[in-house]
């Protein structure tokens, strides 16, 4: 069977978009495995679940501050 | 080979008691009896205890069935007439309750900024995170319970209807909820476990009696959505807007267990949900609404009508729950065993 390449989606505005089962290895040599369909890696590094996504890149604003 | 786990919750419902004269006749129907009709539908308070048990009963045929019931009554004339009389009044009173607009991009861009302060930390994952008690957490479980032991199930109901590409985006979605083939670590199934592990049961359909109309409506507008083929964008934004809102409400979550000292089967539910939700938002922008409105550009205001009616309906619930919690009272019909202090 031909390997597929692994696609792999970049956000303008959050994580980068890995297709498939990934083993990550993280800057301090750690190994972290997701087998989700589709993982978000975080690139912003405001995540508090590295190496993955948990939404922290979205805008904060002050309730008072909304329309 | 993954073998499926042995969970109650895979069987049929009981049927529930009757709130009122429409539901009483969902229930006759059910029984296998011939009952009169009951009354005018326009009489009905859409957002009532009475009609909403009354679609509950109708939707729940289309999933499991109810135990004792005869599962052709699924598609008993007289109980698919009085459902769409039913759903036309809910319908019309959601219409009216939540303004129009077909901005999707705007109405999406709106969900993705998180509200901080004293002004916007008032929702209930943010109460629970904070000074929650174990009593409301567990009744919290409760009401969610009606949708999560069926999680993903209303919004499979729309992959035949979409385009090809929003259909793979959403399957992807899908497939994920319903554990990248894994049983045991489908959602509904993770869910069961966190109950089981709260000292709740996870038997299907039994807490049905005892949670108020505001928690069927939320089920009964994704099952309408997910039924009516026209409905499709609104049953779209209803599942944008739960995989766009609910990573950071489930990080909350998480922490008010680990504050409340819950086990490692009761947080993980909600721990798994703020990395899957984080994908699933990606996912649901990018792989399902862009080609949907790309393929269907007029479906636009049903989509902004499906966010905006479920968020609706979110936020009646959430303010039922906050509000008999701050005044030391049961946010159910009938409070559990370790209900509020008297």
């Amino acid at each position: 069977m031909p390997a597929e390449p692994t696609r792999v989606t970049l956000t303008d505005d959050g994580p980068v978009l890995v297709h498939g089962p990934v083993e990550i290895e993280t800057a301090d040599g750690r190994r972290v495995r997701s087998d989700r369909p589709v993982t978000a890696v975080c690139t912003c590094r405001r995540t508090r679940r590295p190496p993955f996504c948990d939404t922290s890149h979205r805008t904060r604003v002050r309730e008072e501050q909304r329309t | 080979m993954t073998v499926v786990p042995a969970t109650p919750h895979t069987g049929r419902a009981p049927l529930p008691g009757a709130r009122g004269p429409w539901s009483e006749t969902v229930l006759e129907l059910l029984r296998g009896g011939d009952p009169p009709p009951a009354g005018e539908p326009a009489d009905a308070d859409p957002y009532g205890d009475d009609l909403q048990l009354a679609l509950h009963c109708c939707y729940e045929l289309h999933y499991r069935g109810f135990a004792g019931v005869d599962d052709d009554r699924e598609w008993d004339p007289r109980l698919v007439t009085l459902r769409v009389a039913l759903e036309e009044r809910f319908l019309a009173a959601l219409r009216a309750d939540v303004p129009p607009g077909d901005d999707v991009a705007a109405t999406v861009e709106a969900l993705l900024v998180e509200p901080v302060g004293p002004a916007a930390e008032t929702g209930v994952s943010h109460h629970l995170y904070r000074s929650g008690e174990l009593w409301q957490l567990r009744e919290y479980v409760v009401h969610r319970s009606v949708y999560h032991l069926k999680e993903a199930d209303p919004q499979a109901w729309v992959i035949p209807r979409l385009p090809d590409a929003a259909k793979a985006g959403l399957v992807t979605v899908e497939h994920d909820e319903y554990g990248a083939g894994d049983p045991a670590r489908m959602h509904a199934v993770l869910f069961a476990d966190m109950m089981r592990e709260l000292g709740l049961s996870t038997g299907y359909g039994h807490y049905v009696d005892v949670v108020p109309a505001a928690t069927l409506a939320e089920v009964n507008f994704m099952s309408l959505c997910g039924l009516r083929r026209s409905l499709r964008g609104a049953l779209v934004g209803q599942f944008a807007l739960v995989e766009l809102t609910s990573s950071p409400g489930s990080e909350r979550l998480v922490r008010g267990m680990r504050r409340l000292g819950c086990g490692p089967a009761a947080i993980r539910f909600y721990d798994e949900h703020v990395e899957a939700d984080a994908v699933h938002e990606q996912v649901v922008r990018r792989g399902v609404l862009r080609p949907l409105l790309a393929a269907e550009p007029a479906l636009a205001a049903d989509v902004v009508f499906g966010i905006r009616a479920a968020g609706f309906l979110g936020d009646r619930l959430g303010e039922l729950l906050l509000g008999r919690w701050s005044a030391g009272r049961s946010s159910l019909r009938g409070p559990l065993p370790d209900g509020p202090p008297r």
